[in-house]
C-alpha cells in the first residue's frame, strides 16, 4: 500500500500545474480581494465581523476543497478507468480499491496543505486571526472534506468519460459554492435560500468552518448533515463505482 | 495433465450471447492460440479464464483453480496482458515494474525482466513517451512480473508496425522457452502460424476447430502452387510424371505447377536432375486464412 501511495503521489506531483492552480487560485483571490478597501471593515450585518475575519478565508478554503472533490478527483479516476489502469490492476493480487484509497489520501493531503498555506498567508498579509477553535476546526474540516470527496466519488462513479468529468464537476460545484455563501454571505441570504443551503453539505460545512474559525462550537444540525452526506454519498459511491 | 481446461463455456451480456459453447484445453508449456474475427468471443473467453468476468455456464480450471471461485489463487498463477489497457501517462517504466512487483509475494527480478523485453534503456522514460511496441513489451513484462505459470496475451500486436510485431513475437517465444504457458488471442493469421503450437478457431461464440496450424491447413486443402522461370526449356512430361504434380501450365516465361504433398521439393529435385535451375521460385500454399474460410465459411479479416 505504501508503494501505491508513493507512486500515486509522484504521479500527482508531476501534474503540479493543476495542483498549483487548485491551491493557488483561492489563495490569490483571498489576498487580492482581501486587500481591497472594505474587506477588513467591521460589518454589523455580518454580526460584527469583517469579510476577512471568517467569510473570505472559509469561502476560499471551500473553493479549493470543492475543486479537488469535483474536478481533480473525478478527472483522475475516470481517466484511470477509461485507460484500463484499474482493470489492469484487477489482474494482480492487489485490488484496485487501493489506488482509490491512495487517491483519497493524496487529495486530502493536498487539501490540508493548501488550507494551511491559506491560513498562514491570510494571517501574514491580511492579519486574519487563524481558527480560534483549532481542534473543532480540524474535526469539522475532516468531516466536511470527507463528505465532499464522497460526493466527488459518486461523480467519478457515474461518469465514463474523463473529458466531461471536469465540466460536469463544475456544474455541480458552482451551485454548491453559491448556497455555501461564496457570493452572498449566508447571513444576508433570504431564509428560503439559507434553508436550501442547510441541506447541501457545502452550506453546513462552510458555516461550521466559519463558526469554529470565530472560536464558536459548530452547530449540531450542520455536523449531522455533513455526517449524513458522508454516509449517503459514500454508500452510493461504493455501490455505483465500476472498475472498468 | 492439461494446465488449462475450458469445458462448454457460456457467457452472455445483456443484449447478446458472446460465448455460446467453447471448450479447449491447453498443455503446460505450449503457446495456445485463440484465433477468430472481431466479435467472435475470443476476448470474453480469455476474460473468463483470467477471472475478470463471471461465466454463465460451463467449467474452467487453471492448474486446478476455478477462476470464478478462487480469484486470489488464480491471480498468483496467471498474468494477463489485456487488450488496450494502459498505464498513467506520467508513470516511469521502472516505477510501473517496481509497483507491480510489489503486488506479488514472490515477484520476478524486474530489472532482469526489463532486459528480457528490451526496455532497460527506457527504464526512466514515462509511459506517454513510449512507442506502441515499447508499451506492449512493457505490458508483457508486467504480466510476467508475478512469475505466473500462465500468461494471457490479448491482441498483443494489434496496431504495431511489422518490425515491432516481430520483436514482440520473439519475446513471446522467449517467454515460452522460460517455461511459461501462453494463451494468445489474435485475429492475425500470420501471428498464429508463426507462434502457436496449437490453435482454436473461434467463430460466433463456438470453437470451429482445434489443431496445430499445419494440421488445420492440411485438413482443408492440400492444393499448392509452385511457379518459376526455368533456366532452360523444360519438357512438361518430366514434371507430370511426378506423383505430386497434377497440372502444369505456361504463363509467359513462367511455369506454373499445381499439385499436393511435398510439391516444391519434388519439382526442384526433378529439375535439378535435368540441370535446370528454377529462378524466381514462388510457392503458394493454403494458410490459416484459407483454413478459417473453409471451416467457417467466413473470412478472418473481412
Amino acid at each position: 500500500m505504501m508503494k501505491i501511495l508513493a507512486v500515486e503521489t509522484k504521479l500527482q506531483l508531476r501534474e503540479w500545474p493543476g495542483i498549483a492552480f487548485t491551491a493557488g487560485l483561492p489563495l490569490a483571490l483571498l489576498l487580492v480581494l482581501g486587500s481591497m478597501p472594505g474587506f477588513s471593515e467591521i460589518k454589523p450585518e455580518l454580526g460584527g465581523q469583517s469579510l476577512n475575519d471568517t467569510q473570505m478565508p472559509a469561502m476560499m478554503t471551500m473553493l479549493a476543497l470543492l475543486t479537488l472533490a469535483f474536478t481533480v478527483l473525478p478527472t483522475t479516476l475516470t481517466a484511470y478507468r477509461e485507460r484500463g489502469v484499474l482493470r489492469r490492476m484487477s489482474t494482480t493480487p492487489v485490488h484496485p480499491a487501493r489506488v482509490l484509497a491512495a487517491q483519497l489520501v493524496i487529495n486530502l493531503a493536498i487539501a490540508a496543505l493548501s488550507t494551511l498555506l491559506l491560513i498562514v498567508c491570510a494571517r501574514l498579509v491580511l492579519g486574519t486571526v487563524p481558527p480560534r477553535a483549532p481542534v473543532a476546526f480540524a474535526l469539522v474540516y475532516l468531516l466536511g472534506t470527507a463528505a465532499l470527496l464522497a460526493m466527488g466519488l459518486v461523480v467519478a462513479a457515474i461518469l465514463t468519460n474523463s473529458k466531461v468529468a471536469a465540466p460536469v464537476g463544475s456544474v455541480i460545484m458552482f451551485p454548491l459554492m453559491f448556497v455555501a455563501g461564496m457570493w452572498i454571505p449566508r447571513e444576508l441570504m433570504s431564509p428560503v435560500l439559507r434553508t436550501i443551503g442547510d441541506f447541501s453539505v457545502a452550506g453546513p460545512f462552510a458555516q461550521a468552518l466559519r463558526d469554529t474559525w470565530a472560536g464558536n462550537a459548530p452547530q449540531l444540525p450542520h455536523l449531522a448533515v455533513m455526517a449524513g452526506g458522508l454516509l449517503v454519498f459514500g454508500g452510493l459511491a461504493v455501490r455505483l463505482f465500476r472498475w472498468e | 495433465m492439461d494446465l488449462i481446461e475450458v469445458t462448454n463455456l457460456r457467457k452472455s451480456y445483456k443484449d447478446h450471447v458472446a460465448v455460446e459453447d467453447v471448450s479447449f484445453s491447453v498443455e503446460e508449456g505450449e503457446i495456445f492460440g485463440i484465433l477468430g474475427p472481431n466479435g467472435a468471443g475470443k476476448t470474453t473467453t480469455v476474460e473468463c479464464v483470467s477471472g475478470l468476468r463471471r461465466r454463465d455456464g460451463g467449467q474452467i480450471s487453471v492448474a486446478g483453480v476455478d477462476p470464478g471461485r478462487d480469484r486470489d489463487r488464480l491471480r498468483r498463477i496467471l498474468g494477463a496482458q489485456l487488450q488496450s489497457s494502459q498505464l498513467p501517462d506520467r508513470i516511469k517504466v521502472w516505477e510501473a515494474m517496481d509497483l507491480y512487483a510489489s503486488f506479488y509475494p514472490d515477484p520476478a527480478d524486474w530489472p532482469e525482466l526489463l532486459d528480457l523485453v528490451g526496455l532497460t534503456a527506457k527504464r526512466n522514460a514515462m509511459f506517454a513517451k513510449l512507442s506502441g511496441g515499447q508499451r506492449q513489451r512493457l505490458s508483457v513484462a508486467l504480466a510476467l512480473v508475478g512469475r505466473p505459470r500462465v500468461a494471457v496475451l490479448d491482441e498483443l500486436t494489434t496496431g504495431l508496425d511489422p518490425q515491432a510485431r516481430r520483436d514482440v513475437w520473439e519475446l513471446v517465444e522467449r517467454i515460452r522457452a522460460d517455461g511459461v504457458t501462453v494463451l494468445l488471442v489474435t485475429h492475425f493469421m500470420e501471428e498464429a502460424e508463426r507462434l502457436c503450437d496449437r490453435v482454436a478457431l473461434i467463430d460466433g461464440g463456438r470453437v470451429a476447430a482445434v489443431d496445430t496450424p499445419a494440421g488445420l491447413v492440411a485438413a482443408v486443402d492440400d492444393e499448392q502452387e509452385v511457379s518459376f522461370r526455368p533456366s532452360s526449356p523444360v519438357d512438361e512430361a518430366i514434371l507430370l510424371a511426378l506423383p505430386e504434380v497434377r497440372a502444369v501450365e505456361r504463363s509467359g516465361a513462367r511455369l506454373v505447377v499445381r499439385g499436393s504433398g511435398n510439391l516444391a521439393p519434388a519439382v526442384t529435385l526433378a529439375l535439378a536432375e535435368h540441370q535446370i535451375v528454377p529462378t524466381d521460385l514462388r510457392i503458394e500454399q493454403a494458410n490459416l486464412d484459407d483454413a478459417f474460410l473453409a471451416i467457417t465459411g467466413k473470412k478472418l479479416i473481412p
